[in-house]
């Protein structure tokens, strides 16, 4: 759900940073209270991760380095920090350490019931927040520097975004892992860009591709003994997006290219209609038949196009000669006026 | 024309890192006027606007719009933002767009509602856009994206519009249904502020010029100060335009 604005943004690889970002706050928590409550650890993991944000920001914006370097340059920091951490927890005579890694790539089934009502609150949350100020939302996204033009102080709803983008990355962890998260957060918003040009209901199928995949996922992974979860439930939600990718009505890969198809055919008709068009002109009779043959000499023609001319009523077919009907002739003099109208 | 000064700038200094891109820009815009600003690349045009809208902040420099902080005058202002500085493959329609110059008056949380909605379609209707209310942006031509934000504009009933080169890459046509709705605003009193290039259509299209290039070289009415002279110092060489009376 919260993955749209990410994709909106282009700052899709933001949710990877933060993701990896946020595995140091969760050893450091676990090195504070020792304990492994879920809780207090993606506590960390958010206190982390919007750090490993804002210093992004930082960069950006007062260095000259792009926003992709910046991420790379502060994802591999903090990661590399909390694999250190990890390994030196793993150490640590804690009988505790034990499972701490699982928020490397995830694991559902360590899921208890505490968990999935946080889960439910802070969706609740963010739901709210995201019909609240929907309309900030979508305006700072399309146009920032307009936006500040009409007095909304954008930083303030930059943050907003941000902390929940944020905020949902954490909570995915425990499930799908720091590796995997991304995926989880752009998999669905991306299949929903294709099958919408509206942002409410990009949202809106984001969220149930997202609700969808975990469903699945989880399903899938539980028939079997050694499927482990999260990347499972990624999987599925990559097979959303290259479903979508192919099949969508107006920017698949399938419908475009039945569409050239078509065009192009058509066009080819047109094109000998319009040709048989100008010769026919030059006569009294619209019906007077003419060799095929001369076509020919100037331009091709298919037996397959002729064949589609008759069976359109357009063209009469005797022997080697043929003929314009009626409703041909009509129909070649509007041929440019109607190209126009399908070009609409 | 009324006296009234609609835009007061003082002493603007813009710079990005160590290079100064505006300097000491000392400015004052009568109201009611259909101002120009030109001046080669590079040398501020848009970044003028934005500082005086706030989007950029300058090192030194105050803005005022009749007498008070621009702050404090938002809603008489207008924004429209060059073309290429959005994505146009945004989810969204061309009424939706204009929508969004409604925002500012209902401030935050609040919904647009119908009468919103049917200041967003005379809006649409006066740039001649009714038809293609409903259409995604990404299907638009780019005259039309240009006259959609020209329309996203106007639905916020400013007394003063900026307007970043509202004529870059649109046709003939185009050219000429923005000019007149522009002129239309000056003669309901608005004051109309464009960042230009096509120095040709200057004298036609506006009455009023500013020179700048990193510093203001002239401003004034264009039948006084639109000539050679100024040209040369703006753009460096020696500029030679000949000026339809």
């Amino acid at each position: 759900m919260l993955g749209s604005f990410a994709v909106l943004r282009k700052q899709s690889l933001l949710g990877d940073a933060i993701s990896h970002a946020a595995l140091p706050g969760i050893a450091i928590a676990f090195l504070i209270t020792g304990a492994k409550d879920s809780n207090v650890l993606l506590l960390g993991a958010l206190v982390s991760g919007l750090i490993g944000t804002f210093w992004i920001r930082g960069i950006i914006s007062k260095t000259h380095l792009k926003s992709d370097t910046a991420l790379g340059l502060i994802l591999s920091l903090f990661f590399g920090f909390g694999m250190l951490l990890l390994t030196f927890i793993q150490k640590q005579p804690n009988a505790n350490q034990a499972g701490l890694d699982k928020y490397l790539f995830g694991q559902a089934a360590t899921l208890i019931e505490s968990d999935v009502w946080m889960m439910a609150i802070v969706t609740g949350i963010c739901l709210f927040v995201l019909l609240l100020f929907w309309k900030e939302f979508k305006i700072l996204l399309f146009d920032a520097d307009y936006t500040k033009t009409l007095g909304f102080n954008t930083k303030f709803i930059d943050i907003l975004i941000t902390t929940f983008i944020v905020l949902a990355i954490v909570l995915g962890l425990q499930t799908v892992g720091v590796v995997l998260m991304s995926a989880m957060l752009l998999a669905p918003a991306a299949a929903a860009r294709q099958w919408t040009n509206s942002l409410s209901v990009m949202v809106f199928l984001a969220a149930i591709f997202g609700a969808f995949s975990g469903v699945f996922g989880t399903a899938i992974s539980a028939t079997q003994n050694n499927l482990s979860t999260g990347p499972v439930i990624v999987i599925v939600a990559s097979v959303f997006v290259l479903f979508s990718f192919v099949f969508s009505p107006s920017r698949g890969l399938l419908f475009k290219q039945i569409r050239f198809i078509k065009n192009r055919r058509d066009l080819q008709l047109h094109k000998t209609l319009a040709f048989m068009y100008n010769i026919v002109e030059s006569h009294e009779n619209i019906s007077h038949p003419h060799a095929i043959k001369i076509l020919n000499n100037f331009q091709g023609y298919t037996k397959g196009t002729l064949q589609k001319l008759v069976s359109k009523n357009y063209v009469t077919l005797e022997g080697s000669m043929w003929s314009l009907t009626e409703e041909g002739f009509k129909t070649a003099s509007n041929l440019y006026s109607q190209q126009n109208d399908n070009n609409e | 024309m009324s006296t009234q000064i609609a835009v007061k700038v003082d002493d603007l200094t813009v710079a990005y890192n160590y290079k100064p891109v505006l300097w000491d820009i000392d400015l004052e815009i009568p109201e009611g006027v259909l101002m120009a600003i030109v001046g080669p690349n590079g040398a501020g045009k848009s970044t003028l606007i934005k500082s005086i809208l706030g989007i950029l902040k300058p090192i030194a420099g105050s803005v005022s719009i009749y007498d008070k902080p621009y702050e404090d005058q938002r809603q008489l202002v207008a924004y429209v933002p060059q073309k290429g500085s959005v994505d146009w493959d945004f989810p969204t329609t061309a009424l939706d767009v204009v929508m969004m110059g409604t925002y500012g008056s209902l401030g935050w949380i609040k919904r647009p509602g119908q009468k919103q909605k049917k200041a967003a379609l005379e809006a649409l209707e006066k740039v001649g856009m009714l038809p293609f209310k409903n259409r995604q942006i990404s299907q638009l031509s780019g005259g039309q994206q240009q006259r959609i934000f020209l329309a996203r504009a106007l639905v916020q009933n400013a007394s003063i519009y900026f307007m970043d080169e509202p004529f870059q890459g649109v046709d003939a046509t185009t050219e000429i249904a923005i000019i007149n709705i522009l002129k239309e605003l000056r003669k309901a009193g608005k004051t109309v502020i464009v960042v230009h290039h096509d120095l040709q259509t200057v004298p036609e299209y506006f009455d009023w010029v500013t020179f700048l290039n990193v510093k203001k070289i002239a401003t004034g009415p264009v039948k006084d100060i639109f000539n050679d002279d100024n040209l040369t110092k703006t753009y460096g060489i020696n500029y030679k335009v000949s000026i339809q009376e």
